[in-house]
């Protein structure tokens, strides 16, 4: 395929379009995605996750110029919300980072989550995966963390960095998100601001108590963003992370993992996409759903008996 | 499940600071069902150009208020002409006298929406007059 070739030659527009392909699951996009897959496998990918305005965008900018004065090339994934009233979504992520579209090593992409629950893009492994055979030596996949879309983000990365703030509340913030078990490297951004330092020693002290702690002495840093201020010491993290996953044999684990999830994810979208579109195909759900609206059927029996017909 | 959105990239070119207008457009048009990619105040042609094909946009929207959209409009389009994407449906709106209106669509700028436009004119001129193929 000729997209292919030019997108994995550095063709930038190539590129995009590959991943609208996947994103759309336009024809096409399968083929080029079995053909781009024995390239993969390159990258460092790095998800960086916070809540909204804790400044992600701006400090995975400055992260990625870092990495370009390292003679670096950087793939950037920035995953925004999508409306799941309406559909639309207004991706803002690049606002903090403009002047990196002209950097020839620097390709960024804005996704909506088009309505997946998790908060990542229903593409963004595709995009990955592409962004990796095209030779990116790191990923950045960057996406609002609130809850589970964050324990969704450590299931496509490598090296996933929580980024936190003062003052968003106390400890108890910090146990019940469950962000303790996804970081690798923790950054409190915004550290010139009042609280920084108590952030940090509740990083520290809900860490040790972490009862599987391996071998990987979790990095706290406090950062100032726009000041460049701890860039090079999370820049420094983030390849020390990366030479530990490889050296423990972590790194395979964890793309195993990874994959398994992938695949899962993808028999399953494409199983209720069947259904959906057999069901709606036969014409005959909308009667059964009468049915059950009426109480002449429940719920439950309905799914069981759509299920066996479907499965036999 | 093949959910396809169209994309629009609501930019603003050149050297003005006000960007409600942009941010009303860019408002309206997620309503409308579309992924706004918002790039930000101060862009050169040449950002606004590499975004969208970054991007991969099905629509260019600039916003402009300073006064120098006969220069600035057609650079973008031709930008985008020179890096393939002569596709994508250009439009423009701010203060601009409507004596410029035809020289930047014989520029290659589909539509100018001066003030007092209606959100929904703008989405319904996108909706009708994007060329790629989306749905």
């Amino acid at each position: 395929m000729e997209i292919v070739d030019k997108a994995r030659q550095g063709d930038r527009r190539a590129i995009a379009r590959l991943i609208s392909l996947s994103e759309n699951e336009e024809p096409g996009a399968g083929e080029a995605l079995k053909m781009m897959y024995p390239y993969t496998g390159n990258a460092h990918i790095v998800g960086i996750t916070g809540p909204p305005g804790s400044g992600k965008s701006t400090l995975t900018d400055k992260l990625v110029k870092e990495l370009r004065k390292r003679q670096k090339t950087v793939g950037i994934l920035a995953v925004d919300p999508t409306s799941p009233f309406t559909g639309g979504a207004i991706l803002g992520d690049r606002v903090r980072m403009s002047d990196l579209n002209l950097d020839p090593g620097v390709y960024i992409r804005s996704m909506g989550t088009r309505g997946r629950l998790g908060g990542l893009a229903k593409a963004t492994h595709f995009a990955v995966k592409i962004l990796d055979a095209c030779g990116f030596d790191y990923i950045f996949i960057e996406t609002v963390g609130v809850g589970q879309s964050e324990v969704d983000i450590v299931k496509t990365a490598d090296t996933t960095i929580v980024v936190t703030v003062p003052g968003l509340g106390d400890d108890i913030q910090a146990i019940k998100a469950g962000i303790l078990e996804i970081g690798d490297i923790f950054v409190v951004n915004k550290a010139d601001r009042d609280g920084a330092n108590r952030v940090v020693i509740e990083l520290e002290m809900m860490l040790e108590l972490n009862p599987n702690k391996p071998e990987w002495d979790f990095p706290i840093i406090m950062t100032v963003a726009p000041q460049n201020k701890g860039v090079m010491e999370t820049v420094d993290s983030i390849i020390k992370h990366y030479n530990y996953l490889n050296e423990s044999g972590e790194l395979l684990r964890r793309r195993r993992e990874r994959m398994r999830t992938e695949i899962f994810d993808l028999v399953t979208q494409q199983l209720t996409m069947h259904l959906t579109q057999k069901l709606a195909r036969e014409g005959r759900f909308e009667k059964e759903l009468d049915r059950v609206l009426n109480k002449i059927n429940d719920p439950y029996t309905l799914v069981k008996s759509i299920l066996e017909e479907t499965l036999r | 499940m093949t959910e396809k959105r169209i994309r629009v990239l609501v930019a603003k070119p050149g050297l003005d600071g006000h960007d409600r207008g942009a941010k009303v457009i860019a408002r309206a048009l997620r309503d409308a069902g579309m992924e706004v990619i918002y790039s930000g105040l101060r862009q050169t042609p040449e950002q606004i150009a590499a975004a969208a094909v970054q991007e991969d946009v099905d629509v260019v929207a600039m916003s402009l208020l300073s006064g120098a959209h006969n220069h600035l409009f057609p650079k973008v389009v031709q930008l985008l002409k020179e890096k393939g994407m002569d596709d994508v449906l250009v439009v423009g709106g701010g203060v601009i006298p409507d004596s410029d209106i035809p020289f930047l669509k014989e520029k290659g700028v589909s539509e100018i929406f001066t003030p007092g436009t209606p959100t929904s004119t703008v989405i319904e001129f996108i909706k009708n007059n994007v060329k790629k193929a989306v749905l």
